[in-house]
């Protein structure tokens, strides 16, 4: 059987399907792969909704209208294109946040206050 | 690290309900079962919006008309969402689809039975996306990250189809005898394919052991099947109709609905291609490819040109 499958440890997206480089058997290039990020409202962060492929950046967020705002989920659309994302390896994520771990002085629980200091 | 300890290190994140996302180590086999089945629930979505598609332009007013319409848009949006989550996994989208069109990928069996009156649009809605919705539900709270995620995104548009369905039913139940008879029709021929959406019983089934322990499943094939039974059975009689089963009944001891036996022949039969409808399903996803083809290099041509131009200037 032929085995499909490819294994990438080291990135959401495989590489050559993050840009536009992805070239098939026929030489043709496929279309990139784009994150689309929302807002829901006016004074939210953007969010990370989900991705799509579209030939460019208008072509994105055209496609990103019609599939993640149909419900009026949104008022602002982000689109970038996945190669451009980079992210921290989780194999690393013991040391990269275990230094937060024996810190509780940080929260603001950590501190016994007597009852009369109200509201700090 | 040896395989075998990542392997333990993987089932114990499962076991303590720790999602799995696409950067981290799963076993082989893990990742190969998602690919099939999240591309396969992909394909259903697409080759789903055939059948509804049939009626879109006969549909009998303009209210139902935009309602199928904006229900088929929805199917287009859910095989996207489930398209990206199989790429997570590090297959193309384009391989994806090329196992679709040579026949390698299935799709749910269902969408190969024709949509001979309106009132199966109904039926579809009712029985069909409620079937799907019951395995949905489930799925949102599967173990790999991206598909629960598109699962959550995805039961919250589907509730509306199995409403306008239940609902268009319902007009069609207390109208002209020609009406009732219709819907009557609709059910009869929807609900037993609709029972087979859940695939076969858990002692046939190959793949559901390993699905329920990595928890890409949590309810069994009969578990769901039992289930869906039970509410259609309620809901049934407020249509003022009733399914085709002599043998469903309420079993007061086992607290569920007993039902009659599922013809497994003809499930396997549509799933190895000789449904009603296999071949012209899947003609029309090839010919569809095809003659969109041209489109997809034209606004590819178009973002190189207009790229090399922003170069030069």
């Amino acid at each position: 059987m032929n085995n499909f499958l490819k294994k990438f440890y080291y990135g959401d997206i495989p590489e050559e399907q993050s840009g536009g480089q992805y070239v098939t058997k026929e030489g043709k290039s496929d279309w990139p792969l784009w994150e689309v990020f929302i807002r829901s409202k006016q004074g939210l962060d953007h969010k990370h909704v989900g991705s799509l492929h579209a030939a460019d950046a208008a072509m994105a967020i055209e496609n990103a209208r019609d599939v993640y705002t149909r419900r009026m989920e949104g008022v602002s659309i982000w689109v970038v294109e996945s190669k451009y994302v980079h992210a921290s390896n989780p194999d690393e994520a013991g040391s990269l946040y275990e230094p937060a771990n024996d810190k509780v002085y940080r929260h603001p629980t950590f501190y016994q206050l007597p009852d009369e200091v109200n509201k700090m | 690290m040896p395989v075998k300890d990542l392997e333990q290190l993987f089932q114990q994140k499962i076991d303590a309900e720790v999602k799995i996302e696409p950067r981290d180590w799963m076993p082989d086999a893990y990742r190969k079962t998602l690919i099939r089945q999240i591309s396969q629930h992909a394909h259903s979505e697409v080759v789903g919006m055939l059948p509804e598609g049939n009626w879109i332009t006969r549909a009998p007013s303009l209210k139902r008309k935009a309602i199928l319409l904006a229900k088929v848009q929805d199917e287009a949006g859910h095989g996207l969402y489930l398209y990206a989550a199989t790429e997570t996994l590090g297959v193309s989208r384009e391989e994806t689809i090329n196992d679709l069109h040579s026949g390698k990928a299935k799709y749910s069996s269902i969408f190969n039975y024709p949509t001979l009156t309106w009132a199966d649009i109904g039926a579809i809605g009712w029985l069909v996306d409620g079937a799907a919705i019951m395995n949905q539900v489930m799925l949102t709270r599967t173990s790999y990250g991206p598909y629960a995620r598109a699962m959550v995104r995805i039961c919250k548009e589907e509730s509306f189809h199995q409403r306008q369905g239940f609902e268009s039913l319902l007009v069609l139940s207390r109208g002209t005898p020609e009406q009732k008879e219709m819907c009557q029709d609709a059910i009869n021929r929807w609900w037993w394919p609709a029972l087979m959406m859940f695939g076969p019983s858990d002692s046939e089934s190959t793949h559901s052991e390993q699905s329920m322990r990595w928890k890409i499943k949590r309810k069994t094939n009969d578990e769901l099947r039992q289930n869906f039974i039970d509410m259609c059975a309620e809901q049934v009689k407020i249509l003022g109709m009733h399914l085709p089963d002599p043998a469903l009944r309420w079993n007061e001891a086992r607290n569920h609905y007993d039902f009659g036996a599922i013809n497994w022949e003809e499930f396997w039969n549509v799933v190895k291609g000789n449904g009603p409808c296999n071949k012209q399903r899947l003609a029309a996803r090839v010919q569809a490819w095809e003659d969109g083809e041209w489109v997809r290099e034209a606004a590819s041509a178009y973002a190189r040109k207009k790229q090399s131009g922003n170069k030069a200037a």
